[in-house]
């Protein structure tokens, strides 16, 4: 079944009691930060904790993703060496900038997992557009590889990287967002939105996800637990949506026994794209293919 | 002996008489009847007009005669803010009166100054639902002889019907009341919403005097408490600090945590069968207990459920969702904050009820044996479902027993809420420090990392299975948790009884031993 990545819940590195309970919050994702979220003098044992941590507890059905800090840090190498032979589902890259910027990330993860004896396609890598040099570039960085599996946009960073006032309305970064989701969109692979800051702000979180949603990204970023059960409505399926998906499916089984690729569900025509979206929604709503 | 949980009883404790041990939560009530004989209420006389207004609360004391080794009762509707019972406690002492068995229905920390009563020998027993604070620790220290009886909501009208609790004089805080003894907490500058933990006393109490910081031109109504049950009436400055009685509303939790077990509980209540038209709900006044009302209004309003009636200790949550319709009705024991107040003096859906009423085992049908769903904290949990909400994990006495036991008995589904650890301490354990409740009345025990249902409700699990909730084994989870946390040192303590756990229908569930190591 397809990896959900409605919400993705930022965990900083140097913070035991959210990591402990990261995994029971219900987020898809869960992102244990060693960059932005640790102040410099506490790098070292924010790496010391999230890696014990990813020895020691369960996140039950989450996906586990560590952001390492930039390469170009003095930091970045060690979190890599500390971290890749843990095996979390993905590292994080911040600052994406260049298709160099990338390159040079596979090759240090690489040449580690080759001394541990990992395979090159077992750890995915996720990386976050955050400046206006990422944006320009993020078409050719989407389709560098494939171990990319996701492209995060950093609202807060872009922001000051354009030197523009953060809105809530987000219209500074609106075209980052998109030309973001359509890189990401082109490569198959997952776009998610930046953090909604304001914690108190229910109502302003839904909107913007319905926002986010209806631009095409596969889920958000999240600060607190308390918004991942907004996100999540946002982002799952109706019950109308579901049994439309339901019909479409199951009428698409049918059909395909008989060697029929195109056909009409009421009076509305069913080909290829609407079968895949069909599919997708009746994986978020976990309804088993198999038994359709 | 052992009572049926396998707890050490002691047959007899000096100063108490022989123990009956727990048999198990419902095999007593089987019977259909109370064996232990009960107390007449006293008949009591006044001449026509005659006055009962008293200048002070001292006058009104002496009035009734104190004498050594009487016992004395209080309400803890004033909750932290109460001035009145450490006040006649302390005119007790200068009138030299000894002995005194306190029984009131809860203690706070605004009874810290009776350590020092209990210390100089002018309280000797104490019978409550509860005990915090420094009263807790020194009492769990051993600074009394004889141990605390620590009685549930419902077991101390049980206890006042058979004359365990046998009350020589009866002190009401009352935030309004009359000349002639008709009180209220529904109005006045320190409101506190329903008396229902007062009115037995003022019933079988052989003095009764009511105290009031507002006192109100005849009659003052509603009758929480009726003037034919009352000898004195006393006006004073003031019977409570109203910022401590009660909080101006209830604010759900905002802890990420606590708001994640409320989801879950309110997932577990909405997939078990019993959350539909014409439900009857409990939920604790705080934490994650209350934050499950949140998500199960939701839940009412997007199915279009209307419940019938709201139980217990009420917040103003409870109220929106009476006067929003989802619920016809809230019966009230105890109102939490000053809306509470308001609502129950002015919608007459909003009813006050005694503590009999609410939870009183031997009667022909109490509120808690017609609720369909209760949500309940703990302080911890064992394998067997037992929860412990007296003794925290230092081993201290500081929690309370409350409606604990008595909404679990009832409840057709009885859903205990909490985190699996709290800090670096387990909550989830092999066996609970102390047995408040019985883990056979407790189906189901939600925390952040899965949901426990009781093996003897087997459907129930299979139920909740079906709906896609994470049930997990007990045990599993223990050990997981055990895993994470580690095994702390075992709490140590000596032979000393200094607390007896009453259950609801009078026998003993467990008792709690003097520690060892003082802090």
């Amino acid at each position: 079944m397809r990896q959900k990545r409605r919400t993705m819940l930022y965990i900083p590195g140097n913070n035991p009691a959210m990591l402990i309970h990261g995994g029971t919050y219900g987020a898809d994702s869960l992102l244990l930060d060693l960059e932005d979220s640790v102040a410099l003098e506490q790098k070292d044992s924010a790496r010391i904790l999230v890696k014990n941590v990813l020895k020691n507890i369960n996140f039950y059905d989450a996906e586990v993703c560590v952001r390492i800090n930039h390469l170009d840090t003095p930091f970045g190498i060690e979190d890599l060496k500390e971290i890749i032979p843990l095996k979390p589902d993905a590292i994080r890259y911040p600052k994406t900038e260049t298709i160099e910027d990338l390159k040079r990330l596979v090759t240090v993860m690489e040449e580690i997992e080759d001394q541990h004896n990992i395979l090159h396609d077992e750890i995915k890598i996720h990386i976050m557009i955050e400046t206006a040099l990422g944006v320009q570039n993020v078409f050719e960085i989407a389709k560098l590889c494939h171990r990319l599996d996701a492209i995060t946009i950093g609202g807060q960073d872009l922001t000051a990287d354009m030197n523009i006032k953060s809105t809530k309305d987000g219209s500074g970064i609106d075209l980052a967002r998109k030309m973001i989701v359509m890189a990401a969109k082109a490569n198959k692979i997952d776009a998610i939105d930046t953090v909604f800051v304001d914690i108190d702000d229910e109502e302003g979180l839904r909107k913007e996800t319905e926002k986010s949603k209806n631009l095409g990204f596969t889920g958000k970023a999240v600060i607190n637990p308390r918004q991942i059960d907004i996100v999540h409505e946002v982002y799952t399926p109706t019950e109308q949506e579901i049994r439309k998906a339901y019909k479409i499916y199951k009428e698409f089984k049918k059909k395909k026994k008989e060697g029929i690729g195109v056909f009409a569900v009421d009076g509305k025509m069913v080909d290829a794209p609407v079968i895949a979206r069909a599919k997708y929604i009746l994986e978020l709503a976990h309804i088993n293919l198999q038994e359709i | 002996m052992k009572n049926s949980l396998n707890r050490n009883i002691p047959e007899f404790i000096n100063g108490i008489g022989k123990i009956a041990p727990f048999t198990g939560a419902w095999n007593k009530l089987k019977k259909g009847w109370m064996d232990e004989l009960t107390i007449s209420p006293p008949n009591k006389a006044k001449l026509p007009h005659q006055k009962k207004l008293t200048e002070t609360l001292k006058e009104a004391i002496t009035k009734t005669s104190p004498k050594d080794g009487m016992t004395v009762s209080f309400h803890h509707h004033l909750r932290n803010g109460d001035f009145i019972l450490v006040e006649t406690i302390k005119i007790l002492a200068e009138l030299g009166i000894r002995n005194i068995t306190l029984a009131s229905s809860s203690l706070n920390d605004s009874h810290t100054e009776l350590i020092k009563y209990i210390k100089d020998g002018t309280i000797t027993k104490i019978w409550t639902s509860g005990i915090r604070g420094k009263l807790g620790k020194a009492i769990s220290e051993g600074i009394m002889e004889n141990p605390v009886i620590i009685h549930s909501h419902g077991g101390r009208v049980r206890a006042i019907h058979t004359g365990k609790i046998a009350i020589d004089l009866c002190i009401i805080a009352a935030s309004a009341a009359d000349e002639e003894g008709n009180a209220t907490g529904a109005i006045g500058k320190s409101a506190f919403g329903s008396l229902g933990y007062a009115r037995i006393d003022s019933r079988y109490s052989k003095q009764v005097i009511v105290v009031t910081d507002n006192l109100v031109e005849f009659p003052c109504f509603p009758l929480s408490i009726q003037q034919n049950f009352v000898d004195y009436v006393v006006k004073v400055a003031s019977i409570g600090d109203p910022t401590k009685i009660a909080s101006g509303t209830t604010r759900i939790t905002k802890s990420p945590m606590d708001l994640r077990i409320a989801k879950l509980a309110a997932d577990v209540i909405e997939k078990s069968g019993y959350f539909k038209n014409g439900f009857s709900f409990q939920v604790g006044a705080g934490g994650a207990s209350l934050a499950v009302a949140k998500f199960i209004r939701k839940k009412m309003e997007n199915k279009e459920i209307k419940g019938s009636f709201l139980l217990g200790g009420v917040t103003s949550y409870g109220v929106d969702m009476l006067n929003e319709g989802l619920f016809k009705t809230i019966f009230d024991v105890q109102s939490f904050d000053a809306e509470v107040s308001s609502s129950l003096y002015n919608n007459k859906n909003h009813i006050e009820i005694s503590a009999s009423l609410y939870a009183n085992p031997y009667n022909c049908g109490c509120m808690t044996n017609k609720l369909d769903i209760v949500v309940l904290g703990a302080l911890e949990v064992d394998v067997d479902f037992n929860v412990n909400v007296i003794t925290g994990s230092k081993g201290y006495l500081r929690g309370a027993s409350g409606g604990h036991c008595d909404t679990a008995s009832g409840a057709e589904l009885t859903v205990v809420v909490c985190p699996s650890f709290r800090g670096r301490i387990s909550t989830i354990n092999k066996r609970v420090d102390t047995i408040v409740t019985p883990g056979e009345s407790v189906d189901v025990v939600v925390t952040e990392r899965g949901i426990c249902v009781n093996p003897n409700k087997p459907e129930l699990a299979q139920i909740l299975v079906k709906a896609g909730l994470n049930i997990r084994n007990i045990e599993d989870l223990q050990k997981e948790v055990e895993k994470i946390v580690g095994i702390p040192n075992p709490i140590e303590r000596t032979d000393k009884i200094v607390a007896l756990i009453e259950y609801r229908d009078g026998t003993a569930i467990d008792v709690v031993r003097q520690l060892k190591t003082v802090e």
